[in-house]
């Protein structure tokens, strides 16, 4: 397990539920970032303003990390920009099927102990498992 | 304030997506890559931030059951609790680009910070799956029907 990293990951797990935390007790919503980008895209959709301050924050926190010195790494996606379409069309189309992804089915609504996010997580991260085991293990050698 | 107080929560979720490396899709597909596990290549980072994010969520829901938020009259907690088709079905879907490509909607909006195209086309894409579902579900074109309201108090 060398590439294993415990500690950034439980600080920046507690960082995250510190965001969920603080949007409930500060403004009474679920922090999930379907919910946040679908309704800010909407072209009728209600309460624009928080939903687009919460998205620049979200931006502007990796922006900030390189101000005081911190490597922003550029992502490895796909080379195939098809299956970065393809991707990001399920991903979008998904999450609003199911009302929910890794942030509003799987933080907030496990902490909150509801069998639908349990559910929903469980399905979402089984089908994500069966995907890289076989674009990395059958189809990709 | 209300808008300050979301800026401020986007801020810190993106500093725990960044320290946390979740904003690295091959760190990501390193934890979906349960085959690994026999030759020791596997990455189970993403549950532990999965955990410490639970163990303060847990705790701070807790909390903010007990009294009315600080901007709003009420806490707008999810009504849904069925287990049904679309919830199967939009899991499934969101799990297969999920794992295609190692970013699912917050580390991918992050990563915009980047200004990486491929990261940019992914959003878009993200966009219109979004929209193609709202329209398709007539929720854009009907704004007072139950079904608005209902994706409005969306689970996330």
């Amino acid at each position: 397990m060398a590439n294993f990293t415990p500690v950034s990951a439980a600080i920046g797990g507690a960082l995250i539920g510190l965001s969920a935390v603080l949007l409930m007790l500060l403004n009474g919503r679920i922090a999930g970032v379907t919910g946040i980008f679908a309704g800010l895209i909407d072209p009728l959709g209600t309460d624009r303003g928080w939903r687009a301050t919460f998205i620049a924050g979200l931006i502007a926190a990796p922006l900030s990390a390189v101000l005081v010195g911190y490597t922003l790494p550029v992502p490895q996606m796909p080379t195939s920009l098809l299956v970065v379409i393809a991707a990001g069309l399920l991903v979008g189309f998904g999450t609003r099927l199911s009302n929910g992804c890794t942030s509003g089915h799987g933080v907030c609504g496990i902490a909150r102990l509801s069998p639908r996010s349990i559910t929903a997580t469980a399905v979402f991260m089984g089908a994500a498992i069966v995907v890289v085991a076989l674009t990395r293990h059958v189809f990709g050698g | 304030m209300r808008a300050l107080a979301s800026l401020l929560c986007g801020f810190v979720f993106g500093w725990g997506l960044f320290i946390s490396g979740m904003m690295r899709p091959d760190k990501v597909l390193g934890f979906l890559d349960v085959f690994a596990i026999p030759s020791g290549n596997w990455d189970p980072s993403l549950a532990v931030v999965m955990a410490a994010a639970l163990v303060v969520t847990g705790i701070g829901y807790a909390l903010a059951r007990r009294r009315p938020p600080a901007f709003e009259t009420q806490n707008q907690w999810p009504a849904q609790t069925a287990i049904d088709r679309p919830l199967i079905a939009g899991s499934v879907l969101f799990g297969v680009g999920w794992g295609l490509v190692g970013l699912c909607p917050g580390p991918a909006i992050a990563n915009l910070a980047t200004l990486t195209s491929p990261v940019i086309i992914f959003v878009i894409a993200m966009a219109v799956g979004t929209v193609v579902h709202d329209l398709w579900f007539g929720r854009s074109l009907a704004p007072a029907s139950p079904s608005l309201a209902a994706a409005n108090a969306a689970d996330g």
